[in-house]
């Protein structure tokens, strides 16, 4: 194989670009520009001239949660997108995968993020969590254990703390969707 | 006696005589056995197994290369199988990809093909990073900005590993090109945007008033009429049911004007802008892009420096020349784009310019400025709060020789302007 890089040594003014902006705005912009969001999701920019940082709200129409409208914030930081963005969910739920200070447990968002993916795929995912909540990668462990052990009874205390009841002991906030 | 093995065997005889034969060839070149070996080891990826890539994937496999890989997202249509001549008329249906990876590894023993039947897109620089040499044969310009912005994105001229040579081929019915890109050291794909054809188009005067051919007529039942019949909804120019009605009302317009020749499928050729493909084009481009990579991979003789046209349109014509870098090219240039504009023009004029700018091609771009949006697309909340910056001049939302940064969906990398007003 040639060795391209010593063959063109002589004149080696090889092109190293500097941009200005950030490489992390740079593609947050066209992540966002780029969004397709269902009817079911929407964006709320605190400060439309930050794109760095926005909310994102997930109102479910089907599933365990439909009913609910569910806020969840969103920071993207210098790295991006070789870091993903640091989501959180903004309201006291009970689900198996969202602790009770808005961790959240979705494989994109830690071991399994890669720069290909975007916000998109970060939206999508959060949505598919609430159609979809999974026992086996808890973070709230009793809401896991009861999702387990019993459907049904899971979705009695669902729609309890979606209300602004609570289960086992510990508070929800109302969530459900104003209309 | 011939027996099956040994015709294996000697399959790549005439390639390791042109290696042994140092005479021949590029005086740099040393005939060692490690060239040999090179060839058979070297991991190359063909980009696309289309009509350039069935042909690139069968050159490839009788030159010597033995790892090979291929993808492609499409699946088989009928309509390739004039000149994709991987496919039979069972694998209708199936992924060009793997069936052209399955029929290769059948007909050349000792080749292994590994198909990927996904976009490029959906593969990372780890990827890309593990091959030695990347061959595309595509017929999508989106692409083809893709893969060469990615590769540019990767070379890294501290580590000689990181700079993936790219060799491109393009055919549009008799007329090809074949070009060598090494990324950050010879012009790259965006750096000749400009040397595109502009996307074709009938002036809307012509269409609307005084059509003289049944594409004029194919226009107006697909831009003025179909928008009135259907409101928002877009033609879809793979249903027949959409097809048939753009037909009918192109017929109807064409009578009227006494036009001949609206057939069913010069209109789907129209709306879907095809361009007829032609076997022997892409047999001379492929050819010449795995000749290409096999002086490239074994040294062997010097290598197309850096573009080679082939026009077999008008007689027989081919020209070769060294495309020069764009300084200002948005994706491998050292300076960001100067562009002049008027300063009492408005936002959505600068837009609409920017869409219409042929070696730009923009969709649906975003403005920004140092991290700021001034208009954005998407999502629905952030368009609105930033739609009345539309209306707004130039000058009032930002100052001459600010450097603004447009995304879009066609572009796999951002353009910085440095805007100036006039």
């Amino acid at each position: 194989m040639i060795n391209i890089w010593s063959l063109k040594k002589a004149n080696a003014n090889v092109a190293q670009k500097k941009p200005k902006v950030s490489a992390a705005q740079i593609r947050v912009q066209k992540d966002l520009s780029e969004l397709e969001l269902p009817k079911t999701m929407k964006t709320h920019f605190p400060v439309a001239e930050d794109l760095l940082n926005f909310e994102l709200e997930i109102s479910p129409d089907e599933g365990f949660y439909a009913g609910g409208t569910f806020k969840f914030s969103f920071a993207v930081n210098g790295n991006y997108p070789h870091e993903p963005p640091k989501v959180k969910c903004q309201q006291k739920i009970y689900h198996p995968n969202i602790d009770n200070d808005g961790n959240i447990c979705l494989n994109i968002l830690r071991e399994d993020w890669k720069p290909v993916l975007t916000l998109n795929s970060v939206m999508v995912g959060l949505q598919y969590l609430l159609l979809e909540p999974n026992a086996d990668d808890p973070l709230n462990k009793s809401a896991a254990e009861d999702l387990r052990s019993n459907r049904k009874n899971f979705e009695i205390n669902v729609r309890r703390s979606l209300g602004g009841g609570s289960v086992s002991g510990f508070q929800y906030d109302n969530v459900l969707t104003k209309k | 006696m011939l027996t099956e093995e040994n015709i294996d065997a000697k399959r790549w005889d005439g390639i390791y005589k042109l290696l042994d034969r140092s005479s021949l060839i590029h005086p740099d070149f040393q005939p060692i056995e490690e060239i040999k070996d090179f060839v058979k080891e070297a991991k190359i990826l063909v980009i696309g197994a289309g009509g350039l890539g069935c042909e690139i994937l069968k050159n490839l496999a009788l030159s010597g290369f033995r790892d090979i890989h291929v993808i492609d997202m499409d699946t088989i249509d009928i309509s390739n199988l004039n000149r994709q001549f991987l496919f039979r008329r069972a694998d209708v249906g199936k992924s060009k990809a793997e069936t052209a990876a399955t029929f290769v590894n059948r007909r050349v023993q000792g080749v292994n093909v590994t198909p990927h039947f996904c976009k490029i897109q959906d593969k990372d620089e780890d990827f890309y990073s593990e091959f030695a040499l990347i061959i595309c044969g595509l017929d999508s310009i989106e692409a083809r900005r893709w893969i060469n912005a990615t590769l540019v994105g990767m070379a890294d001229p501290e580590s000689p590993d990181t700079m993936k040579p790219l060799i491109d081929g393009g055919t549009e019915g008799f007329k090809g090109q074949a070009r060598v890109i090494l990324p950050r050291m010879t012009s790259c794909y965006e750096c000749s945007m400009d040397m595109l054809s502009k996307p074709t188009g009938f002036p809307l005067c012509t269409i609307a008033n005084t059509p003289r051919l049944p594409e004029h007529c194919i226009e107006w039942a697909s831009v003025l009429e179909w928008p009135k019949v259907h409101g928002d909804r877009k033609a879809d120019t793979d249903d027949p049911k959409d097809i048939q009605w753009l037909y009918e009302t192109a017929l109807a317009r064409a009578k009227e004007f006494n036009i001949q020749g609206v057939t069913y499928s010069l209109t789907q050729g129209v709306v879907k802008n095809i361009i007829p493909a032609i076997a022997s084009t892409n047999a001379i481009i492929a050819a010449s892009c795995c000749n290409e990579a096999l002086k490239i991979a074994t040294t062997s003789a010097k290598y197309l420096d850096n573009y080679m046209m082939y026009t077999g349109n008008d007689s027989v014509y081919t020209y070769t020349f060294q495309h020069q870098r764009k300084d200002d090219c948005p994706v491998c240039g050292q300076s960001a784009l100067k562009l002049e504009f008027r300063g009492d023009k408005t936002l959505e004029d600068f837009i609409e310019y920017l869409k219409e700018k042929p070696d730009a091609q923009l969709k649906k771009p975003s403005v920004a400025i140092g991290g700021k949006p001034l208009y954005m697309p998407a999502p629905k909340q952030l368009e609105e709060a930033l739609r009345p910056n539309l209306e707004k001049t130039l000058k009032e939302l930002l100052s001459s020789g600010d450097e603004i940064t447009i995304t879009d969906t066609t572009l796999p990398f951002s353009l910085q302007i440095v805007l100036t007003l006039v």
